[in-house]
């Protein structure tokens, strides 16, 4: 029967091609819309480490001894003395400190001008801990970060720039004024959004595009880090001036980040405790005064709270759905009007025996086409949305494209939507009495 | 025009009704919406500066070898030298920003030294005696600052300065009764620095939601920037020769020294650049709430058409009849058009309601304005005109039916 329904649905559609046109470009505008948007807001609030997330996780310390706020939440960032106490105990599975700062970067052996770039110190658990990709070499390793070696991993796009994509591992590269040899490349990496580095989500009003900035391009241990680029780093906030800025270690500020792997609830909670005792314990030394107020959130917990997918994709992404709706009204009407006027048509099948099933089948099998061919219209429309989406100046942009998931989810929306979009039709048309039908033929 | 037939007739086909009617209501209740969103950003994006942006250009000027605060200090005095002589710069400045850079240094202001809560936050711009000159903005009461009080600040140096130029926003900021020329201010300093002079606009770094708080709070310390990552220098050409004064200058500088890094992408800016850059994201959201606007009325005129052919296709007969017994052309043609306005006068009512209610929940999301009624009133204005429009190819066809018809098939 579905053969005939489709012969019957391709000729209906044939016999008047404008209102077709008008139905299926309807719904290929609305799913072409609300796909664009739909892909930009999956890429933006997806899990970055799929698999894996769910054992990272981001302890907090409130060591600002003031009281000119409420507190209800620790800083969003750890001062230093907290996040190296923290990291030395290694009371986790694996654990990484995380600071950024910009610097110079030259290769020696290159004749290039000098770019300024940013630089990721960090220990040398972070390479397995975020599944980082390695393209040549690897990361350094625990006793590198003790011995403050002089050593550093570059992305894939430092790489092609500087050694035309071959590998350089064992060449040096010039951070400020320092000579550093290079052990690892790294594969392209693009984390979305740059989970390791999100911080203060809450207070950004929801222009949170940085968040989906690229990785650093120069990644070096904590230690070496700090040594070679000594004045540059920057605080989160302070609670006090900093006597010196730029040198942070005994500042009253927070400007570091800890991770912490955690493979098993057990381990969550004796982590949890573990923070708990940290503080209560600094407490006891004087140094902190919130020794109560420690958290440890998840990846996923703290992307949450970070608010990280800007309001802007948010706004979009409804007034897209909105759209979709509009659309599917105006299919409802015009579909609604096509049947109806095959009153008589379907008149004759129902008095030659069709069933109301057999008509409402007939109908849905129709509005399913032309969610079809909406589909390949808003798939279409989509790539095209995307194309333009990636021509924005966001940071953003360079990720926009569609996946298979998304792929799929164009089609199916777009036939759900028709659907839809048929049922009240095909029922009212399923409803004709077939007596009064013939009467006027 | 008789309006109880055509309720009778609206019965009969409930479904089409509610389907347009709803159509519009959605419609009026995005666009108006929309609407909102373009003006705002648009009148965002539209603020003045207060400085002359058309003659003005900044370089980042990086510096690729390593020296002391005095020497950098000295280079930066040559720089300056080298570029106000060329024929096509009027003057030129050192800073460590401009206006509309996206955020930048910024300090909380307070009246008191050992005040807690802040009074306010000013944008923080250095520069030396020529700064005001060069931005274009102009000093409404006080002086400019004099070289011999244009200090410099290295790296990890914490200098304020004794004395300090303030926006005239700023000023009444702090000081309402206008009394601020020679009153003190602390910008998170120890000492006391005294407004000397006032200019009339000046507009932040920054200029997002966070910055609207403070908008055109401005200070300009004098000083220049002797910091060994560099600085920017902010340049006015001459009326007209914008486009020669920026070939001069990055060859006036490498000329005058090589050991410095001008990106060749964005190191050197027109302040049409600068702005364009700024307000990105506003033009970008404004063009597409256009778009999806237009595509929305489009869509809708497409539905009302489609109906409407349908119901006229459906009535052929009925129209015949009314023809026969002497019904004019007019009278069928007016038939239609009253119909779809009562339809769009419902649609416009549950749209206007739809249109509130969006809004509220858009002002607790996403922190928008409420919605002025201006563009209610515009947008059911726009949406009945577009019915009455759509309908009227339909309605035409449908009084050309002719009385004929009545007598077939009946």
């Amino acid at each position: 029967m579905f053969g005939y329904y489709m012969d019957l649905a391709l000729r209906s559609l044939r016999r008047n091609k404008v209102l077709t046109a008008l139905m299926v470009l309807a719904i290929a505008v609305g799913i072409g819309a609300s796909m664009t948007t739909l892909t930009v807001m999956h890429l933006l609030s997806g899990d970055p480490l799929p698999g894996k997330s769910g054992t990272l996780f981001y302890p907090q310390v409130d060591a600002d001894p003031t009281n000119d706020y409420s507190h209800t939440d620790p800083l969003d960032v750890m001062d230093y003395r907290s996040a190296v106490d923290l990291w030395s105990a290694h009371r986790a599975d694996r654990q990484a400190l995380i600071v950024d700062s910009k610097l110079k970067v030259q290769a020696p052996e290159v004749n290039l001008p000098s770019l300024m770039e940013m630089m990721l110190s960090t220990t040398s658990d972070f390479f397995p801990m975020f599944d980082v990709p390695f393209q040549y070499g690897s990361g350094w390793s625990a006793d590198d970060d003790e011995k403050h070696a002089r050593v550093a991993v570059i992305s894939a796009d430092l790489n092609n720039k500087l050694f035309g994509g071959t590998n350089s591992v064992g060449r040096a590269l010039r951070l400020r004024d320092t000579d550093v040899r290079i052990v690892g490349v790294l594969k392209p990496w693009r984390p979305s959004p740059q989970f390791y580095m999100v911080a203060g989500g809450r207070f950004a009003n929801g222009q949170t595009d940085d968040f989906y900035t690229k990785p650093e391009d120069v990644f070096t241990p904590f230690t070496s880090g700090l040594e070679i680029n000594d004045g540059n780093f920057w605080q989160f906030t302070c609670w006090h001036m900093p006597d010196t800025p730029g040198h942070l270690q005994n500042a009253p500020c927070v400007w570091i980040r800890l991770w912490v792997e955690l493979g098993s609830a057990a381990k969550v909670a004796d982590y949890r405790s573990f923070l708990a005792g940290y503080a209560a314990q600094q407490k006891a030394l004087g140094r902190i005064t919130h020794a109560d107020n420690t958290r440890l959130r998840s990846l996923m917990q703290w992307l949450d709270l970070n608010h990280v997918v800007p309001s802007d994709v948010h706004l979009q992404t409804w007034l897209a759905f909105a759209f979709l709706a509009i659309c599917l009204f105006n299919t409802v009407g015009l579909l609604l009007a096509k049947f109806l006027r095959r009153s008589g048509e379907i008149g004759v099948r129902r008095a030659l025996g069709a069933s109301r099933r057999a008509v409402f089948a007939q109908c849905l099998v129709e509005a399913g086409l032309i969610g079809l061919l909406g589909g390949i219209g808003g798939w279409l429309l989509t790539l095209i949305g995307l194309w333009l989406v990636r021509r924005q100046p966001t940071v953003y942009a360079d990720m926009a494209y569609l996946d298979a998931s998304m792929f799929f989810t164009t089609f199916v929306l777009a036939i759900m939507v028709s659907l839809l979009a048929g049922a009240l039709p095909a029922l009212r048309a399923s409803r004709i009495a077939p007596a009064l039908q013939l009467k006027t033929l | 025009m008789q309006i109880k037939p055509i309720l009778a007739a609206m019965r009969h086909h409930r479904a089409g009704t509610v389907l347009i009617a709803l159509q519009i209501a959605l419609t009026l209740a995005i666009v108006c919406n929309a609407l909102f969103i373009i003006q705002q950003r648009m009148a965002h994006l539209s603020e003045p500066t207060g400085i002359d942006e058309a003659n003005l250009f900044v370089i980042r000027n990086q510096w690729a070898a390593q020296s002391s605060t005095p020497q950098i200090d000295a280079q930066i005095q040559a720089d300056l030298a080298a570029m106000r002589q060329l024929p096509a710069v009027r003057d030129a400045s050192p800073s460590n920003s401009y206006p509309l850079r996206g955020g930048g240094w910024d300090n909380f202001i307070t009246l008191m030294p050992e005040q807690v809560q802040p009074t306010t936050d000013g944008s923080v711009y250095l520069g030396d005696e020529h700064m005001i000159d060069t931005l274009g903005v102009k000093l409404v009461a006080g002086r400019n600052f004099r070289a011999d009080e244009v200090g410099r600040i290295g790296l990890r140096e914490d200098v304020f300065p004794p004395a300090v130029i303030v926006t005239k926003a700023l000023a009444e900021r702090l000081y309402p009764d206008g009394s601020a020329l020679g009153k003190p201010l602390y910008a998170m300093s120890p000492a006391p620095s005294t407004i000397i002079g006032i200019v009339d606009l000046l507009q932040r770094q920054g200029v997002s939601t966070w910055d609207t708080t403070y908008a055109y709070q401005s200070l300009l310390w004098p000083m220049r920037l002797a910091d060994p990552h560099g600085l920017y220098y902010i340049v006015r050409a001459k009326p007209g020769q914008l486009a020669a004064a920026m070939r001069e200058v990055p060859t006036a500088l490498y000329a005058q020294n090589r050991m410095r890094i001008i990106d060749p992408k964005d190191g050197e800016l027109s302040f049409a650049q600068v702005r364009e850059r700024a307000y990105d994201s506003d033009r970008g959201m404004a063009i597409l709430m256009g778009i999806i606007s237009i595509v929305l009325l489009a869509i809708t005129a497409a539905g009302i058409v489609g109906l409407t052919s349908f119901w006229v296709g459906q009535r052929r007969k009925q129209i015949g009849i009314r023809r026969a017994l002497g019904a004019t052309r007019r009278d069928i043609l007016s038939y239609f058009l009253t119909e779809n306005l009562l339809i769009g006068c419902i649609g416009v009512v549950i749209g206007t309601v739809l249109a509130i209610g969006i809004n509220l929940w858009m002002v607790t999301q996403f922190e928008m304005a409420r919605l002025s009624l201006g563009y209610v009133v515009i947008g059911v204005i726009v949406l009945l005109l577009l019915g009455q429009a759509s309908v009227l190819t339909p309605a035409m066809r449908a009084s050309r039916v002719s009385p004929v018809e009545a007598t077939r098939s009946v």
